[in-house]
Formats: structure tokens, C-alpha cells, sequence
């Protein structure tokens, strides 16, 4: 007779919203005769973001009573880490789902699908976050994959969206071919799956096969590089978030970053910490090579759009840094790096989305001059976030970077400190740049862009997040210092 | 009310004003950004008054107005203010040059703006003078950066984006290994306590390796070294200078390079004096460098701002050599040098200003015989050109004096070839003098008017402190002194004598 195992439902629950949320939608639009309007879907998102919120908060309280829950046979896990991350995932779909909205009115597209693909993607992102088994990450990378490529390619009569698709879905699948294969292997050497039953077999035996567990290990690791658009396998992300509809990139940029690095970190730092010495170097070159790449290529950019694809590669160099430095300075460094990300960097392309005009055509750099002179507000909001972005002083930005560069000094990484933070300033070079240009008096597109209310609201709340809770920096510091991960 | 609160309002009130210009609407923008700076001004004068350091209050360095928040506790962060005498000097300089700026001064365009970027550039270093916090200081030493690239590269000259780039990069990168520094020590302290803080007091205890502490100076000194500017990290200097517009080049050359040799003298000289004997030779040999350098360009700049942004550099290698010097009266003239360069410099760039607001050019070849048309500008003039030689009874003298007689009492040679400059700086400021205001005034140089009430009434001030400080230095000197003596070293003080205490 099978047992079925017990389930401990709370933990989930932020899945079975997201995925609910999607189902529903699917099922509402195909019974309804009449074309959903992408409002219906921005709401449900919203709807579907402000219950799993609340969720959040339950599991809080349940974690920081009872401590960590594993459940449904030890594959998906409830900790302060999963929590916040979770909430992170739920407010960057909120957000998403404004800017989408306003971005698929505005181009007239089809609407109930993408939210559909959106909400699922979410999910999957939720499950990464919560996995505590290679199969569940997995389960979790695909759903939250297969809902991007179709995201990406979404705009079909746009070649560029095509292309985008193309390459993020042969590249992505390479990806999760390798993470199969590492998956496989590291199950060759310890006989399990399981990311704590991992832990425990490397610290209680020996290991017979070390080529194997190393094998396995590293190719996870680059797997899950794949993913956050590490150097050097970046290579998809410039041409896949120029291709990609705007609202998508930010979707991307941000979403997938939370689940792969929960991922990073979970496995290396729960599962692999005895094996420190074998992934640490490997690590090493990758985080050097993101931080290189994202901020020197990002200086001959002349498209908005990768000019963010390699600010956003540099944002993944320090967000592995905290994986880098490891402990649970590491792990609340990378987290914070992630709470404080996720809503500047929606913000900011919904700026571009909204620059973007009909047709989401309007990416030139050269579209950007003299903004903050047509329109003040907007054009200031977005130099803020560009400055957030290079960590600017009394912003979420600077605290971001403070609190990976801590934990990597804290564990002796001087040098790869001070390569970060020279990586920083080139790349402050092209955020200023731009900055600068956004206040040139000459303005060759002298037509002023619409902004819609959604996408406003959108823009406002990254903008001021990273200023209030940069200047009231307690809350969001001891939010990610207490959401600690199950560490061995 | 507890007294750190002046000290809060002096950094809070800038931003206010800054805030307060953006949003009002009213006709008269400078006479209200006067007004805000006016109290601002006040207000460090009633820090200076209340000052009660010298009676030796807390152990580190009798600071007073002293409190300390956190604000972080996991990352370290805390809000900690208080001034010492170093301190007190410096706020009262920012404040007095950040009056004059914005009353001497008049944007071309934009204001409104103007005005609110100058002010949030005043409240970001008050902030970096008074704080007793490391991070707190990088914090506010980074943000200055915003408001002077804005009002370089908006309010420039021709070649002025280029300017503010290559500043606003240079800065950054060199900040990069100040934050590298600060945390290490951070996390040394945080080893040996089991407390993460940034703060003055705690990280001075801090025991680290020598090596160590000499590779977090070494990084601190790129940091400060970009900022002052130290030869040879200065070649973005002189072209900022040049390119910034009036009130840019006085807050940059007499505030933010101050922030560099503030910065230096106190997380860097003060806090790591282990690591002072190791890299003081090679630390000196740049100053010297850079007073020669700084001569040598200045002689051949062919623009009075140029020619500016070159003796500042020689200046600032003497600020150098006194900190390096292991000397604690040629640190205490090290800082009294970096107020009289201060106001000796905020005093040239209004001059030249409106030197070159009557005839469009600071270069010197388009420019002479003023004398004869202006001659209370050319009076004015000599009186600035003459205690920024050092010349007796005024302020420049005192102060090179420290440093050169600090120095030749720990370091002779270098302060040997460093008196060298002072001869220098004579040269190329009489000769510049010569070629601008002697000889026979044609054409537009015998339409140039005289300075105007206005004008004098900004640098009435500055002329009161030049020869107030240079007959009386020791109304400054004392408070400056008496911190660095209980700050230093023991054995860097020395008696009348000469002897260690």
C-alpha cells in the first residue's frame, strides 16, 4: 500500500494561488465568448500578489514560532528565506502585471494569455524558491521557463520578439539539459535528490565518486548561470531582452533572478558546503567574468534595452557575490540585494516600456534625450532609478551593494571587493551617461510620451521604494537578517 | 533638546532649503537660496560658539555634541555625529563658502535648480564634516557627487560634461576602495567584539595586523588621494576646475578637496597611526611632488583658473606633507592650511569670476593692465595672491609655517625641497599679477568696471578671516590643535621645545 505523503498546506499555498489564478483565467477566457481585457488579468495578478502576501505573513509567524517546515516528503520546504522571497516574487508579479496591462492596451495585443503565461511563470518561480529537491527545482525552472519563452516571443509580428524567443528557448533548453545531467549526477553520487538529504550524506560519509559529485555540482552551476545571465553564459540575455516585449524584460529581469539564485544558494550553501573547495574557484572566475562583462560591454550600448541586459548582468555579479561569500551574511546580502532590485529594476522598464510608444519600437538611447526636459517628472524619476542602480548613497541601491561587499569581506574576499566596486564605477559610467543625456537641452524626438496610470503608479513605487527605504534603511536590513536559510 | 541636534539641523537644513527652492514659486530665487544659506551660516556659527571640546569631554578625541543611533544594526549603520576641533573648522569654512558662492554668484540659466543643487551639495558635506560614523561619512562623502556633476555639467563651460564625467569616475572608482577599507575594519572589529560598527571611536580600537592596516591606508589614500587631489591622482582636477561654473570650482576646490584631506586625516592618519610610519616617505615624496608639479603648471597656465586648479594642487601637497609628517604641529597647521586654502581659494575663484563676467575670458593673455579701470579688484587681488604665497600677517603664512617647521622636525629633506614651493608660488602668482593687471589697458581691458558693493560684500569676509587668521591664528589653532595633540599619537607631540611629551 502507498502512503501518501503528508502535506502542509500553508507552504504551499502560494503556489497553488499563482497556478489557481492562472487556471482560472485560462478557464474564464475560453467560456467567455468575448475577449477578456488585459484590466481582468492585471487584477487577478494583483488579486492572486496581495493573497499570497498575505500567505506570507501567516508562514512568517508560522517560521519564526515553529521554525522551518518541510513537507510533502521533504520536497518543498517553508523557511524566513523562502518567505520573503516569496513576498518578493508576489510584489514583482503586482507590478509586472500594471505595466503589461497598460503595455498590451496600448499595443492592442490579445491579452488573457499573457497574463495566464505570467501568473504560471510566477508559480514556477515560487516553486524554485520553496524547492528542497532537484526534481521540484526542476519542475519549478520548467513551469516558470516555459511560460517565458512564449512571453518572450509574445509580440509575433515583431521579428525582434521572434528572434528573442528563439534564442532563449534553445539556449534555456540547453540549460535545463545540463541541470538534468548535474541533477543526475550529484544523484549518481549521494544517492538522492533531496537538497538536506544531500547535506546530510556528504557530512556523514565519504564520498566513493568525487568526480561524479563534482561533475554534477558544476554543471548545476552553470545550469543555473544560464539563468541569471552569468558571464560568460550571458549571451542570450542582450539580444533576448532587447527582443522581448518590454514589460517581459522587466518581468524577467527580475523574477528569474529571485528563483535561480534561491536555488544558487540553497544548494550551494545548504546542500554543497562541504564540497566549498570545489565549486568556491569556479565561482570565483564567474562572478569576476559577470562583473567584468556587465559593466564594460554595457558601456558601448546604444539601446536602452541591453544597455539594462548588461546592467542587470552586472546586478547578477553582485547578487553571487553573496553566494560567493557565503554563511548567512552571504544569504542575507543576496536576499537584500533581491528585495531592493526587483522593484527599481520593474520600475525602470516600465519607463522604457512607456518610452517605448506604439508598437514597442523606441529604444535608441538617442530617444531619451532631453526626457527629464519634456517631462520632468518622469525624466527625474527615471535618472533616480539609474542612480539607484549605479548605489547611489541613501538609496536601497548602495545598501544592496553594502551588505554582498560585508559578507564577502567578512569572509576574506578583499580582492574580489575591490574588483566589484571597480566594476561599479565603470558601470556608474553608463548609468551617468544616460543620466546625463536624459537632461541635454536638444531633443531630436521633441513629442512628449503618454503615461498611463498603472504604469505611473508602478514607476512611483519602485522609485520611492528604493528612496524611503534607503533613508529608513531598519525595516528592509532586519527583514533580510532574520529571513535566514535553513542552513546545515 | 539635546545638543546633537545643531548638528542634525546643520545637515538637515541644507536638504530642507534645497527642497524648499524647488517647490516655491516665488520671484526672487537668490535672494531666498541666500537667505537659507544665511541661516545655515548661522547656525554653524552657533555650533562654533557652543563648542566646548576643548574641556576635554569624551575619550576619542574630545568631540562635543556627540550622540549615536543606529539605524541598521545587522549591516553596522549608525547615525553618530559630533566635531572635534578638525570638524569644527571645517563646517564653519562649508558654511561661509557655501553663503558666499550663492550670494557672489549668478547662474546663467535655470536658477531655481542651480540653487537647489548647491545647497544639497552644502547639506551632503556638512553631513561627511560631522559625522563620526565611517559609513555614515562614505554615505554622504559619495552623495556630494550628485549635486557637484549636476552643477558642473549643466553649469559649466564648454568642454563641461566631459569635466563631470571624468570627476564624478574618478571619484567613484577611488571610493570604491574606501568602502573595501571600512568594511574590513568593520569586520575586524566585528571578529574582536562581536559588534559590526563603522563608527570613529569603535574602529580606532581596532587591532589589525600591520600589513593590513598599511593596505587599508594605501586604499584610503587612493580614495582621499582622487578627492584632495594627491599627485598623481589629480588629472581630472584642474580640468573640473576650469570647466565648472564659478560657485562649482569655489565649493569643489575649497569643500570637496577638503573632504579628501579631512577624510584622510581622520580615518586615515588618526585612525591607523601604525600605518602612518610605513607609508609616510612614499606619501611625502607625492606631496612634494605635487607642490613642485603644481608650481611648475601653474607657472605655465595660460587661464587664471587653470592657473588656480595648479597652486591648489601645490597647496594640497602641503596639506599632505603635514598629515604624513608624524608631526602633530604640522598636522594641526595641515588642517589651519586647510581652511586658509579655503578661503583663500573660494576668495580667487569669486575674483576670477567676475573677472571673467566683465570680460568673458580668464585667459591671461586677453587680459591686462586692469589695474588702471579696477583698481580695488586688483587691491583685492593682492591681498588674496599675498596670504596664498604666505606672506606674513596673513592667513597663508601661519599655516605653511606649521607644516614646513612640523615637518623639518620628523622629515627634514622633504620639508627642505617643499619650502621650495613657497618660492614658487611666488613666482607664478606675481607673474600672473604682473600680466594681468600691470601695464596699459586697451580695448575691452579699459571698459572693465570695478567691483561692485555687491562683490565686495562677498569678499569682505573672506579678506576679515585672511587677515584676522593671520594675525590671530590662534582663535582657530587652539581648537584644531588641542584634537590633534589628543588624538595623535603621544609620540608625535611635541613641547615648545621640540621635545616628545
Amino acid at each position: 500500500m502507498i502512503h501518501a505523503p503528508s502535506i502542509h498546506y500553508v507552504t504551499i499555498l502560494p503556489e497553488l494561488i499563482f497556478l489557481g489564478a492562472s487556471f482560472a483565467l485560462l478557464l474564464a477566457a475560453g467560456l467567455n465568448r468575448k475577449v477578456l481585457s488585459a484590466t481582468t488579468g492585471a487584477v487577478l495578478t494583483t488579486m492572486a500578489g496581495i493573497a499570497t502576501i498575505v500567505v506570507n505573513i501567516i508562514q512568517w509567524r508560522d517560521v519564526s514560532t515553529h521554525g522551518a517546515t518541510v513537507t510533502i516528503a521533504k520536497a518543498v520546504i517553508q523557511d524566513g528565506f523562502s518567505v520573503v522571497a516569496t513576498g518578493v516574487i508576489a510584489v514583482g508579479s503586482i507590478m509586472s502585471a500594471w505595466v503589461m496591462r497598460d503595455y498590451l492596451a496600448r499595443d492592442r495585443h490579445r491579452a488573457t494569455e499573457f497574463f495566464v503565461l505570467a501568473l504560471s511563470a510566477a508559480a514556477g518561480a515560487i516553486l524554485m524558491v520553496q524547492a528542497n529537491d532537484l526534481i521540484v527545482v526542476f519542475l519549478g525552472l520548467e513551469i516558470l521557463s516555459l511560460g517565458l519563452y512564449v512571453l518572450v516571443g509574445f509580440d509575433r509580428r515583431r521579428s525582434g520578439s521572434n528572434e528573442a524567443a528563439l534564442k532563449y528557448f534553445l539556449l534555456g533548453g540547453f540549460a535545463s539539459a545540463l541541470f538534468i545531467y548535474g541533477a543526475a549526477l550529484l544523484y549518481g553520487a549521494t544517492g538522492t535528490t533531496s537538497l538536506t538529504g544531500i547535506s546530510y550524506f556528504l557530512s556523514a560519509n565519504a564520498v566513493l565518486r568525487p568526480g561524479l559529485l563534482a561533475a554534477g555540482a558544476i554543471l548545476l552551476l552553470v545550469a543555473l548561470a544560464f539563468k541569471v545571465a552569468a558571464a560568460p553564459f550571458h549571451m542570450w540575455s542582450p539580444d533576448t531582452y532587447e527582443g522581448a516585449p518590454t514589460p517581459v524584460t522587466g518581468f524577467m529581469a527580475a523574477i528569474v533572478k529571485v528563483g535561480a539564485v534561491a536555488v544558487l544558494l540553497r544548494l550551494f550553501l545548504m546542500s554543497l558546503p562541504t564540497q566549498t573547495d570545489l565549486w568556491h574557484p569556479v565561482l570565483y572566475v564567474i562572478v569576476i567574468a559577470t562583473l567584468v562583462v556587465g559593466s564594460l560591454v554595457g558601456l558601448v550600448q546604444r539601446n536602452i534595452k541591453r544597455l539594462l541586459a548588461y546592467s542587470s548582468i552586472n546586478h547578477a555579479g553582485f547578487i553571487l557575490l553573496g553566494l560567493f561569500a557565503g554563511g548567512a551574511r552571504g544569504v542575507q546580502g543576496s536576499l537584500y540585494y533581491l528585495m531592493t532590485y526587483v522593484p527599481v529594476v520593474i520600475a525602470t522598464f516600465a519607463i522604457v516600456t512607456v518610452v517605448g510608444g506604439r508598437g514597442d519600437a523606441t529604444h535608441d538611447l538617442n530617444a531619451y534625450r532631453g526626457l527629464a526636459r519634456r517631462q520632468p517628472v518622469l525624466g527625474g524619476t527615471l535618472a533616480l532609478l539609474l542612480l539607484v542602480q549605479a548605489g547611489a548613497p541613501f538609496t536601497t541601491g548602495f545598501f544592496a551593494k553594502l551588505s554582498v561587499i560585508t559578507a564577502a569581506v567578512a569572509d576574506g574576499g578583499v580582492v574580489i571587493s575591490v574588483i566589484a566596486m571597480a566594476a561599479a564605477a565603470a558601470a556608474g559610467y553608463y548609468y551617468l551617461r544616460t543620466v546625463l543625456s536624459l537632461f541635454a537641452a536638444d531633443d531630436p524626438f521633441g513629442e512628449p510620451v503618454a503615461v498611463p496610470v498603472g504604469s505611473a503608479s508602478v514607476i512611483a513605487l519602485g522609485a520611492s521604494s528604493a528612496v524611503i527605504f534607503g533613508v529608513w534603511t531598519g525595516p528592509l536590513v532586519a527583514l533580510a537578517h532574520h529571513a535566514t536559510l535553513l542552513l546545515p | 533638546m539635546h545638543s546633537s541636534w545643531w548638528l542634525n539641523a546643520l545637515i538637515v537644513w541644507p536638504f530642507v532649503a534645497a527642497g524648499l527652492i524647488a517647490v516655491l514659486r516665488v520671484s526672487s530665487v537668490k535672494f531666498m537660496a541666500v537667505a537659507f544659506a544665511a541661516i545655515e551660516a548661522a547656525l554653524a556659527v552657533v555650533v562654533w560658539s557652543g563648542y566646548r571640546g576643548n574641556l576635554a569631554l569624551s575619550g576619542a578625541g574630545g568631540a562635543d555634541y556627540v550622540s549615536h543611533s543606529w539605524w541598521a544594526r545587522s549591516l553596522g549603520l549608525a547615525h553618530s555625529v559630533g566635531v572635534d576641533g578638525i570638524s569644527l573648522l571645517m563646517v564653519l569654512l562649508t558654511a561661509i563658502v557655501a553663503l558666499l558662492a550663492l550670494a557672489g554668484t549668478t547662474a546663467a540659466h535655470h536658477e531655481r535648480s542651480y540653487s537647489a543643487w548647491l545647497l544639497m551639495l552644502v547639506g551632503a558635506s556638512m553631513g561627511a564634516f560631522v559625522t563620526r560614523d565611517l559609513m555614515e561619512f562614505f554615505l554622504f562623502f559619495e552623495l556630494t557627487l550628485i549635486p557637484s556633476y549636476f552643477l558642473i555639467a549643466r553649469w559649466g563651460g564648454k568642454d563641461a560634461t566631459r569635466a563631470a564625467l571624468k570627476f564624478f569616475i574618478y571619484t567613484l572608482f577611488g571610493s570604491g576602495f574606501l568602502l573595501v577599507g571600512a568594511i574590513y575594519l568593520a569586520v575586524r572589529h566585528y571578529d574582536q567584539t562581536g559588534t559590526l560598527s563603522f563608527d570613529y571611536a569603535a574602529l580606532h580600537g581596532t587591532v589589525v595586523t600591520t600589513a593590513a592596516s598599511v593596505w587599508v591606508m594605501v586604499g584610503f589614500l587612493i580614495a582621499f588621494g582622487v578627492k584632495s587631489p594627491l599627485w598623481p591622482l589629480h588629472t581630472w582636477s584642474p580640468l573640473a576646475y576650469a570647466e565648472a561654473p564659478t560657485a562649482g570650482s569655489m565649493m569643489l576646490s575649497a569643500i570637496l578637496a577638503k573632504l579628501g584631506t579631512y577624510g584622510l586625516l581622520r580615518f586615515g592618519v588618526l585612525m591607523l597611526p601604525g600605518a602612518v610610519a610605513h607609508v609616510a616617505p612614499y606619501v611625502l615624496t607625492l606631496a612634494v611632488i605635487g607642490i613642485l608639479y603644481g608650481s611648475a603648471l601653474a607657472a605655465v597656465s595660460k587661464d587664471l583658473k587653470r592657473l588656480v586648479a595648479y597652486s591648489s594642487l601645490a597647496q594640497v601637497g602641503f596639506i599632505m606633507l603635514g598629515l604624513f609628517s608624524q608631526s602633530a604641529t604640522a598636522i594641526s597647521g595641515s588642517v589651519l592650511l586647510m581652511f586658509n586654502h579655503g578661503v583663500i581659494t573660494a576668495a580667487f575663484f569669486l575674483l576670477i569670476g567676475g573677472l571673467e563676467k566683465r570680460r568673458g575670458t580668464s585667459v591671461i593673455g586677453d587680459l591686462r593692465g586692469l589695474q588702471g579701470p579696477a583698481p580695488v579688484l586688483a587691491g583685492i587681488f593682492t591681498v588674496v595672491m599675498l596670504a596664498s604665497i604666505g606672506v606674513p600677517g596673513l592667513s597663508g603664512f601661519v599655516s605653511e609655517y606649521l607644516v614646513l617647521a612640523g615637518t623639518f622636525a620628523t622629515h627634514p629633506w622633504w620639508s627642505v625641497v617643499a619650502t621650495t614651493g613657497v618660492i614658487f608660488a611666488a613666482l607664478y602668482l606675481l607673474w600672473a599679477y604682473q600680466r594681468v593687471f600691470h601695464g596699459v589697458a586697451e580695448g575691452e581691458n579699459a571698459q572693465v568696471v570695478d567691483v561692485s558693493t555687491a562683490e565686495k560684500l562677498a569678499l569682505a569676509p573672506l579678506i576679515a578671516l585672511i587677515v584676522v587668521l593671520g594675525v590671530y591664528p590662534q582663535v582657530a589653532l587652539s581648537r584644531a590643535s588641542h584634537s590633534v595633540n589628543s588624538q595623535a599619537p603621544a609620540m608625535w607631540v611635541t613641547d615648545s621645545t621640540g621635545q616628545v611629551k
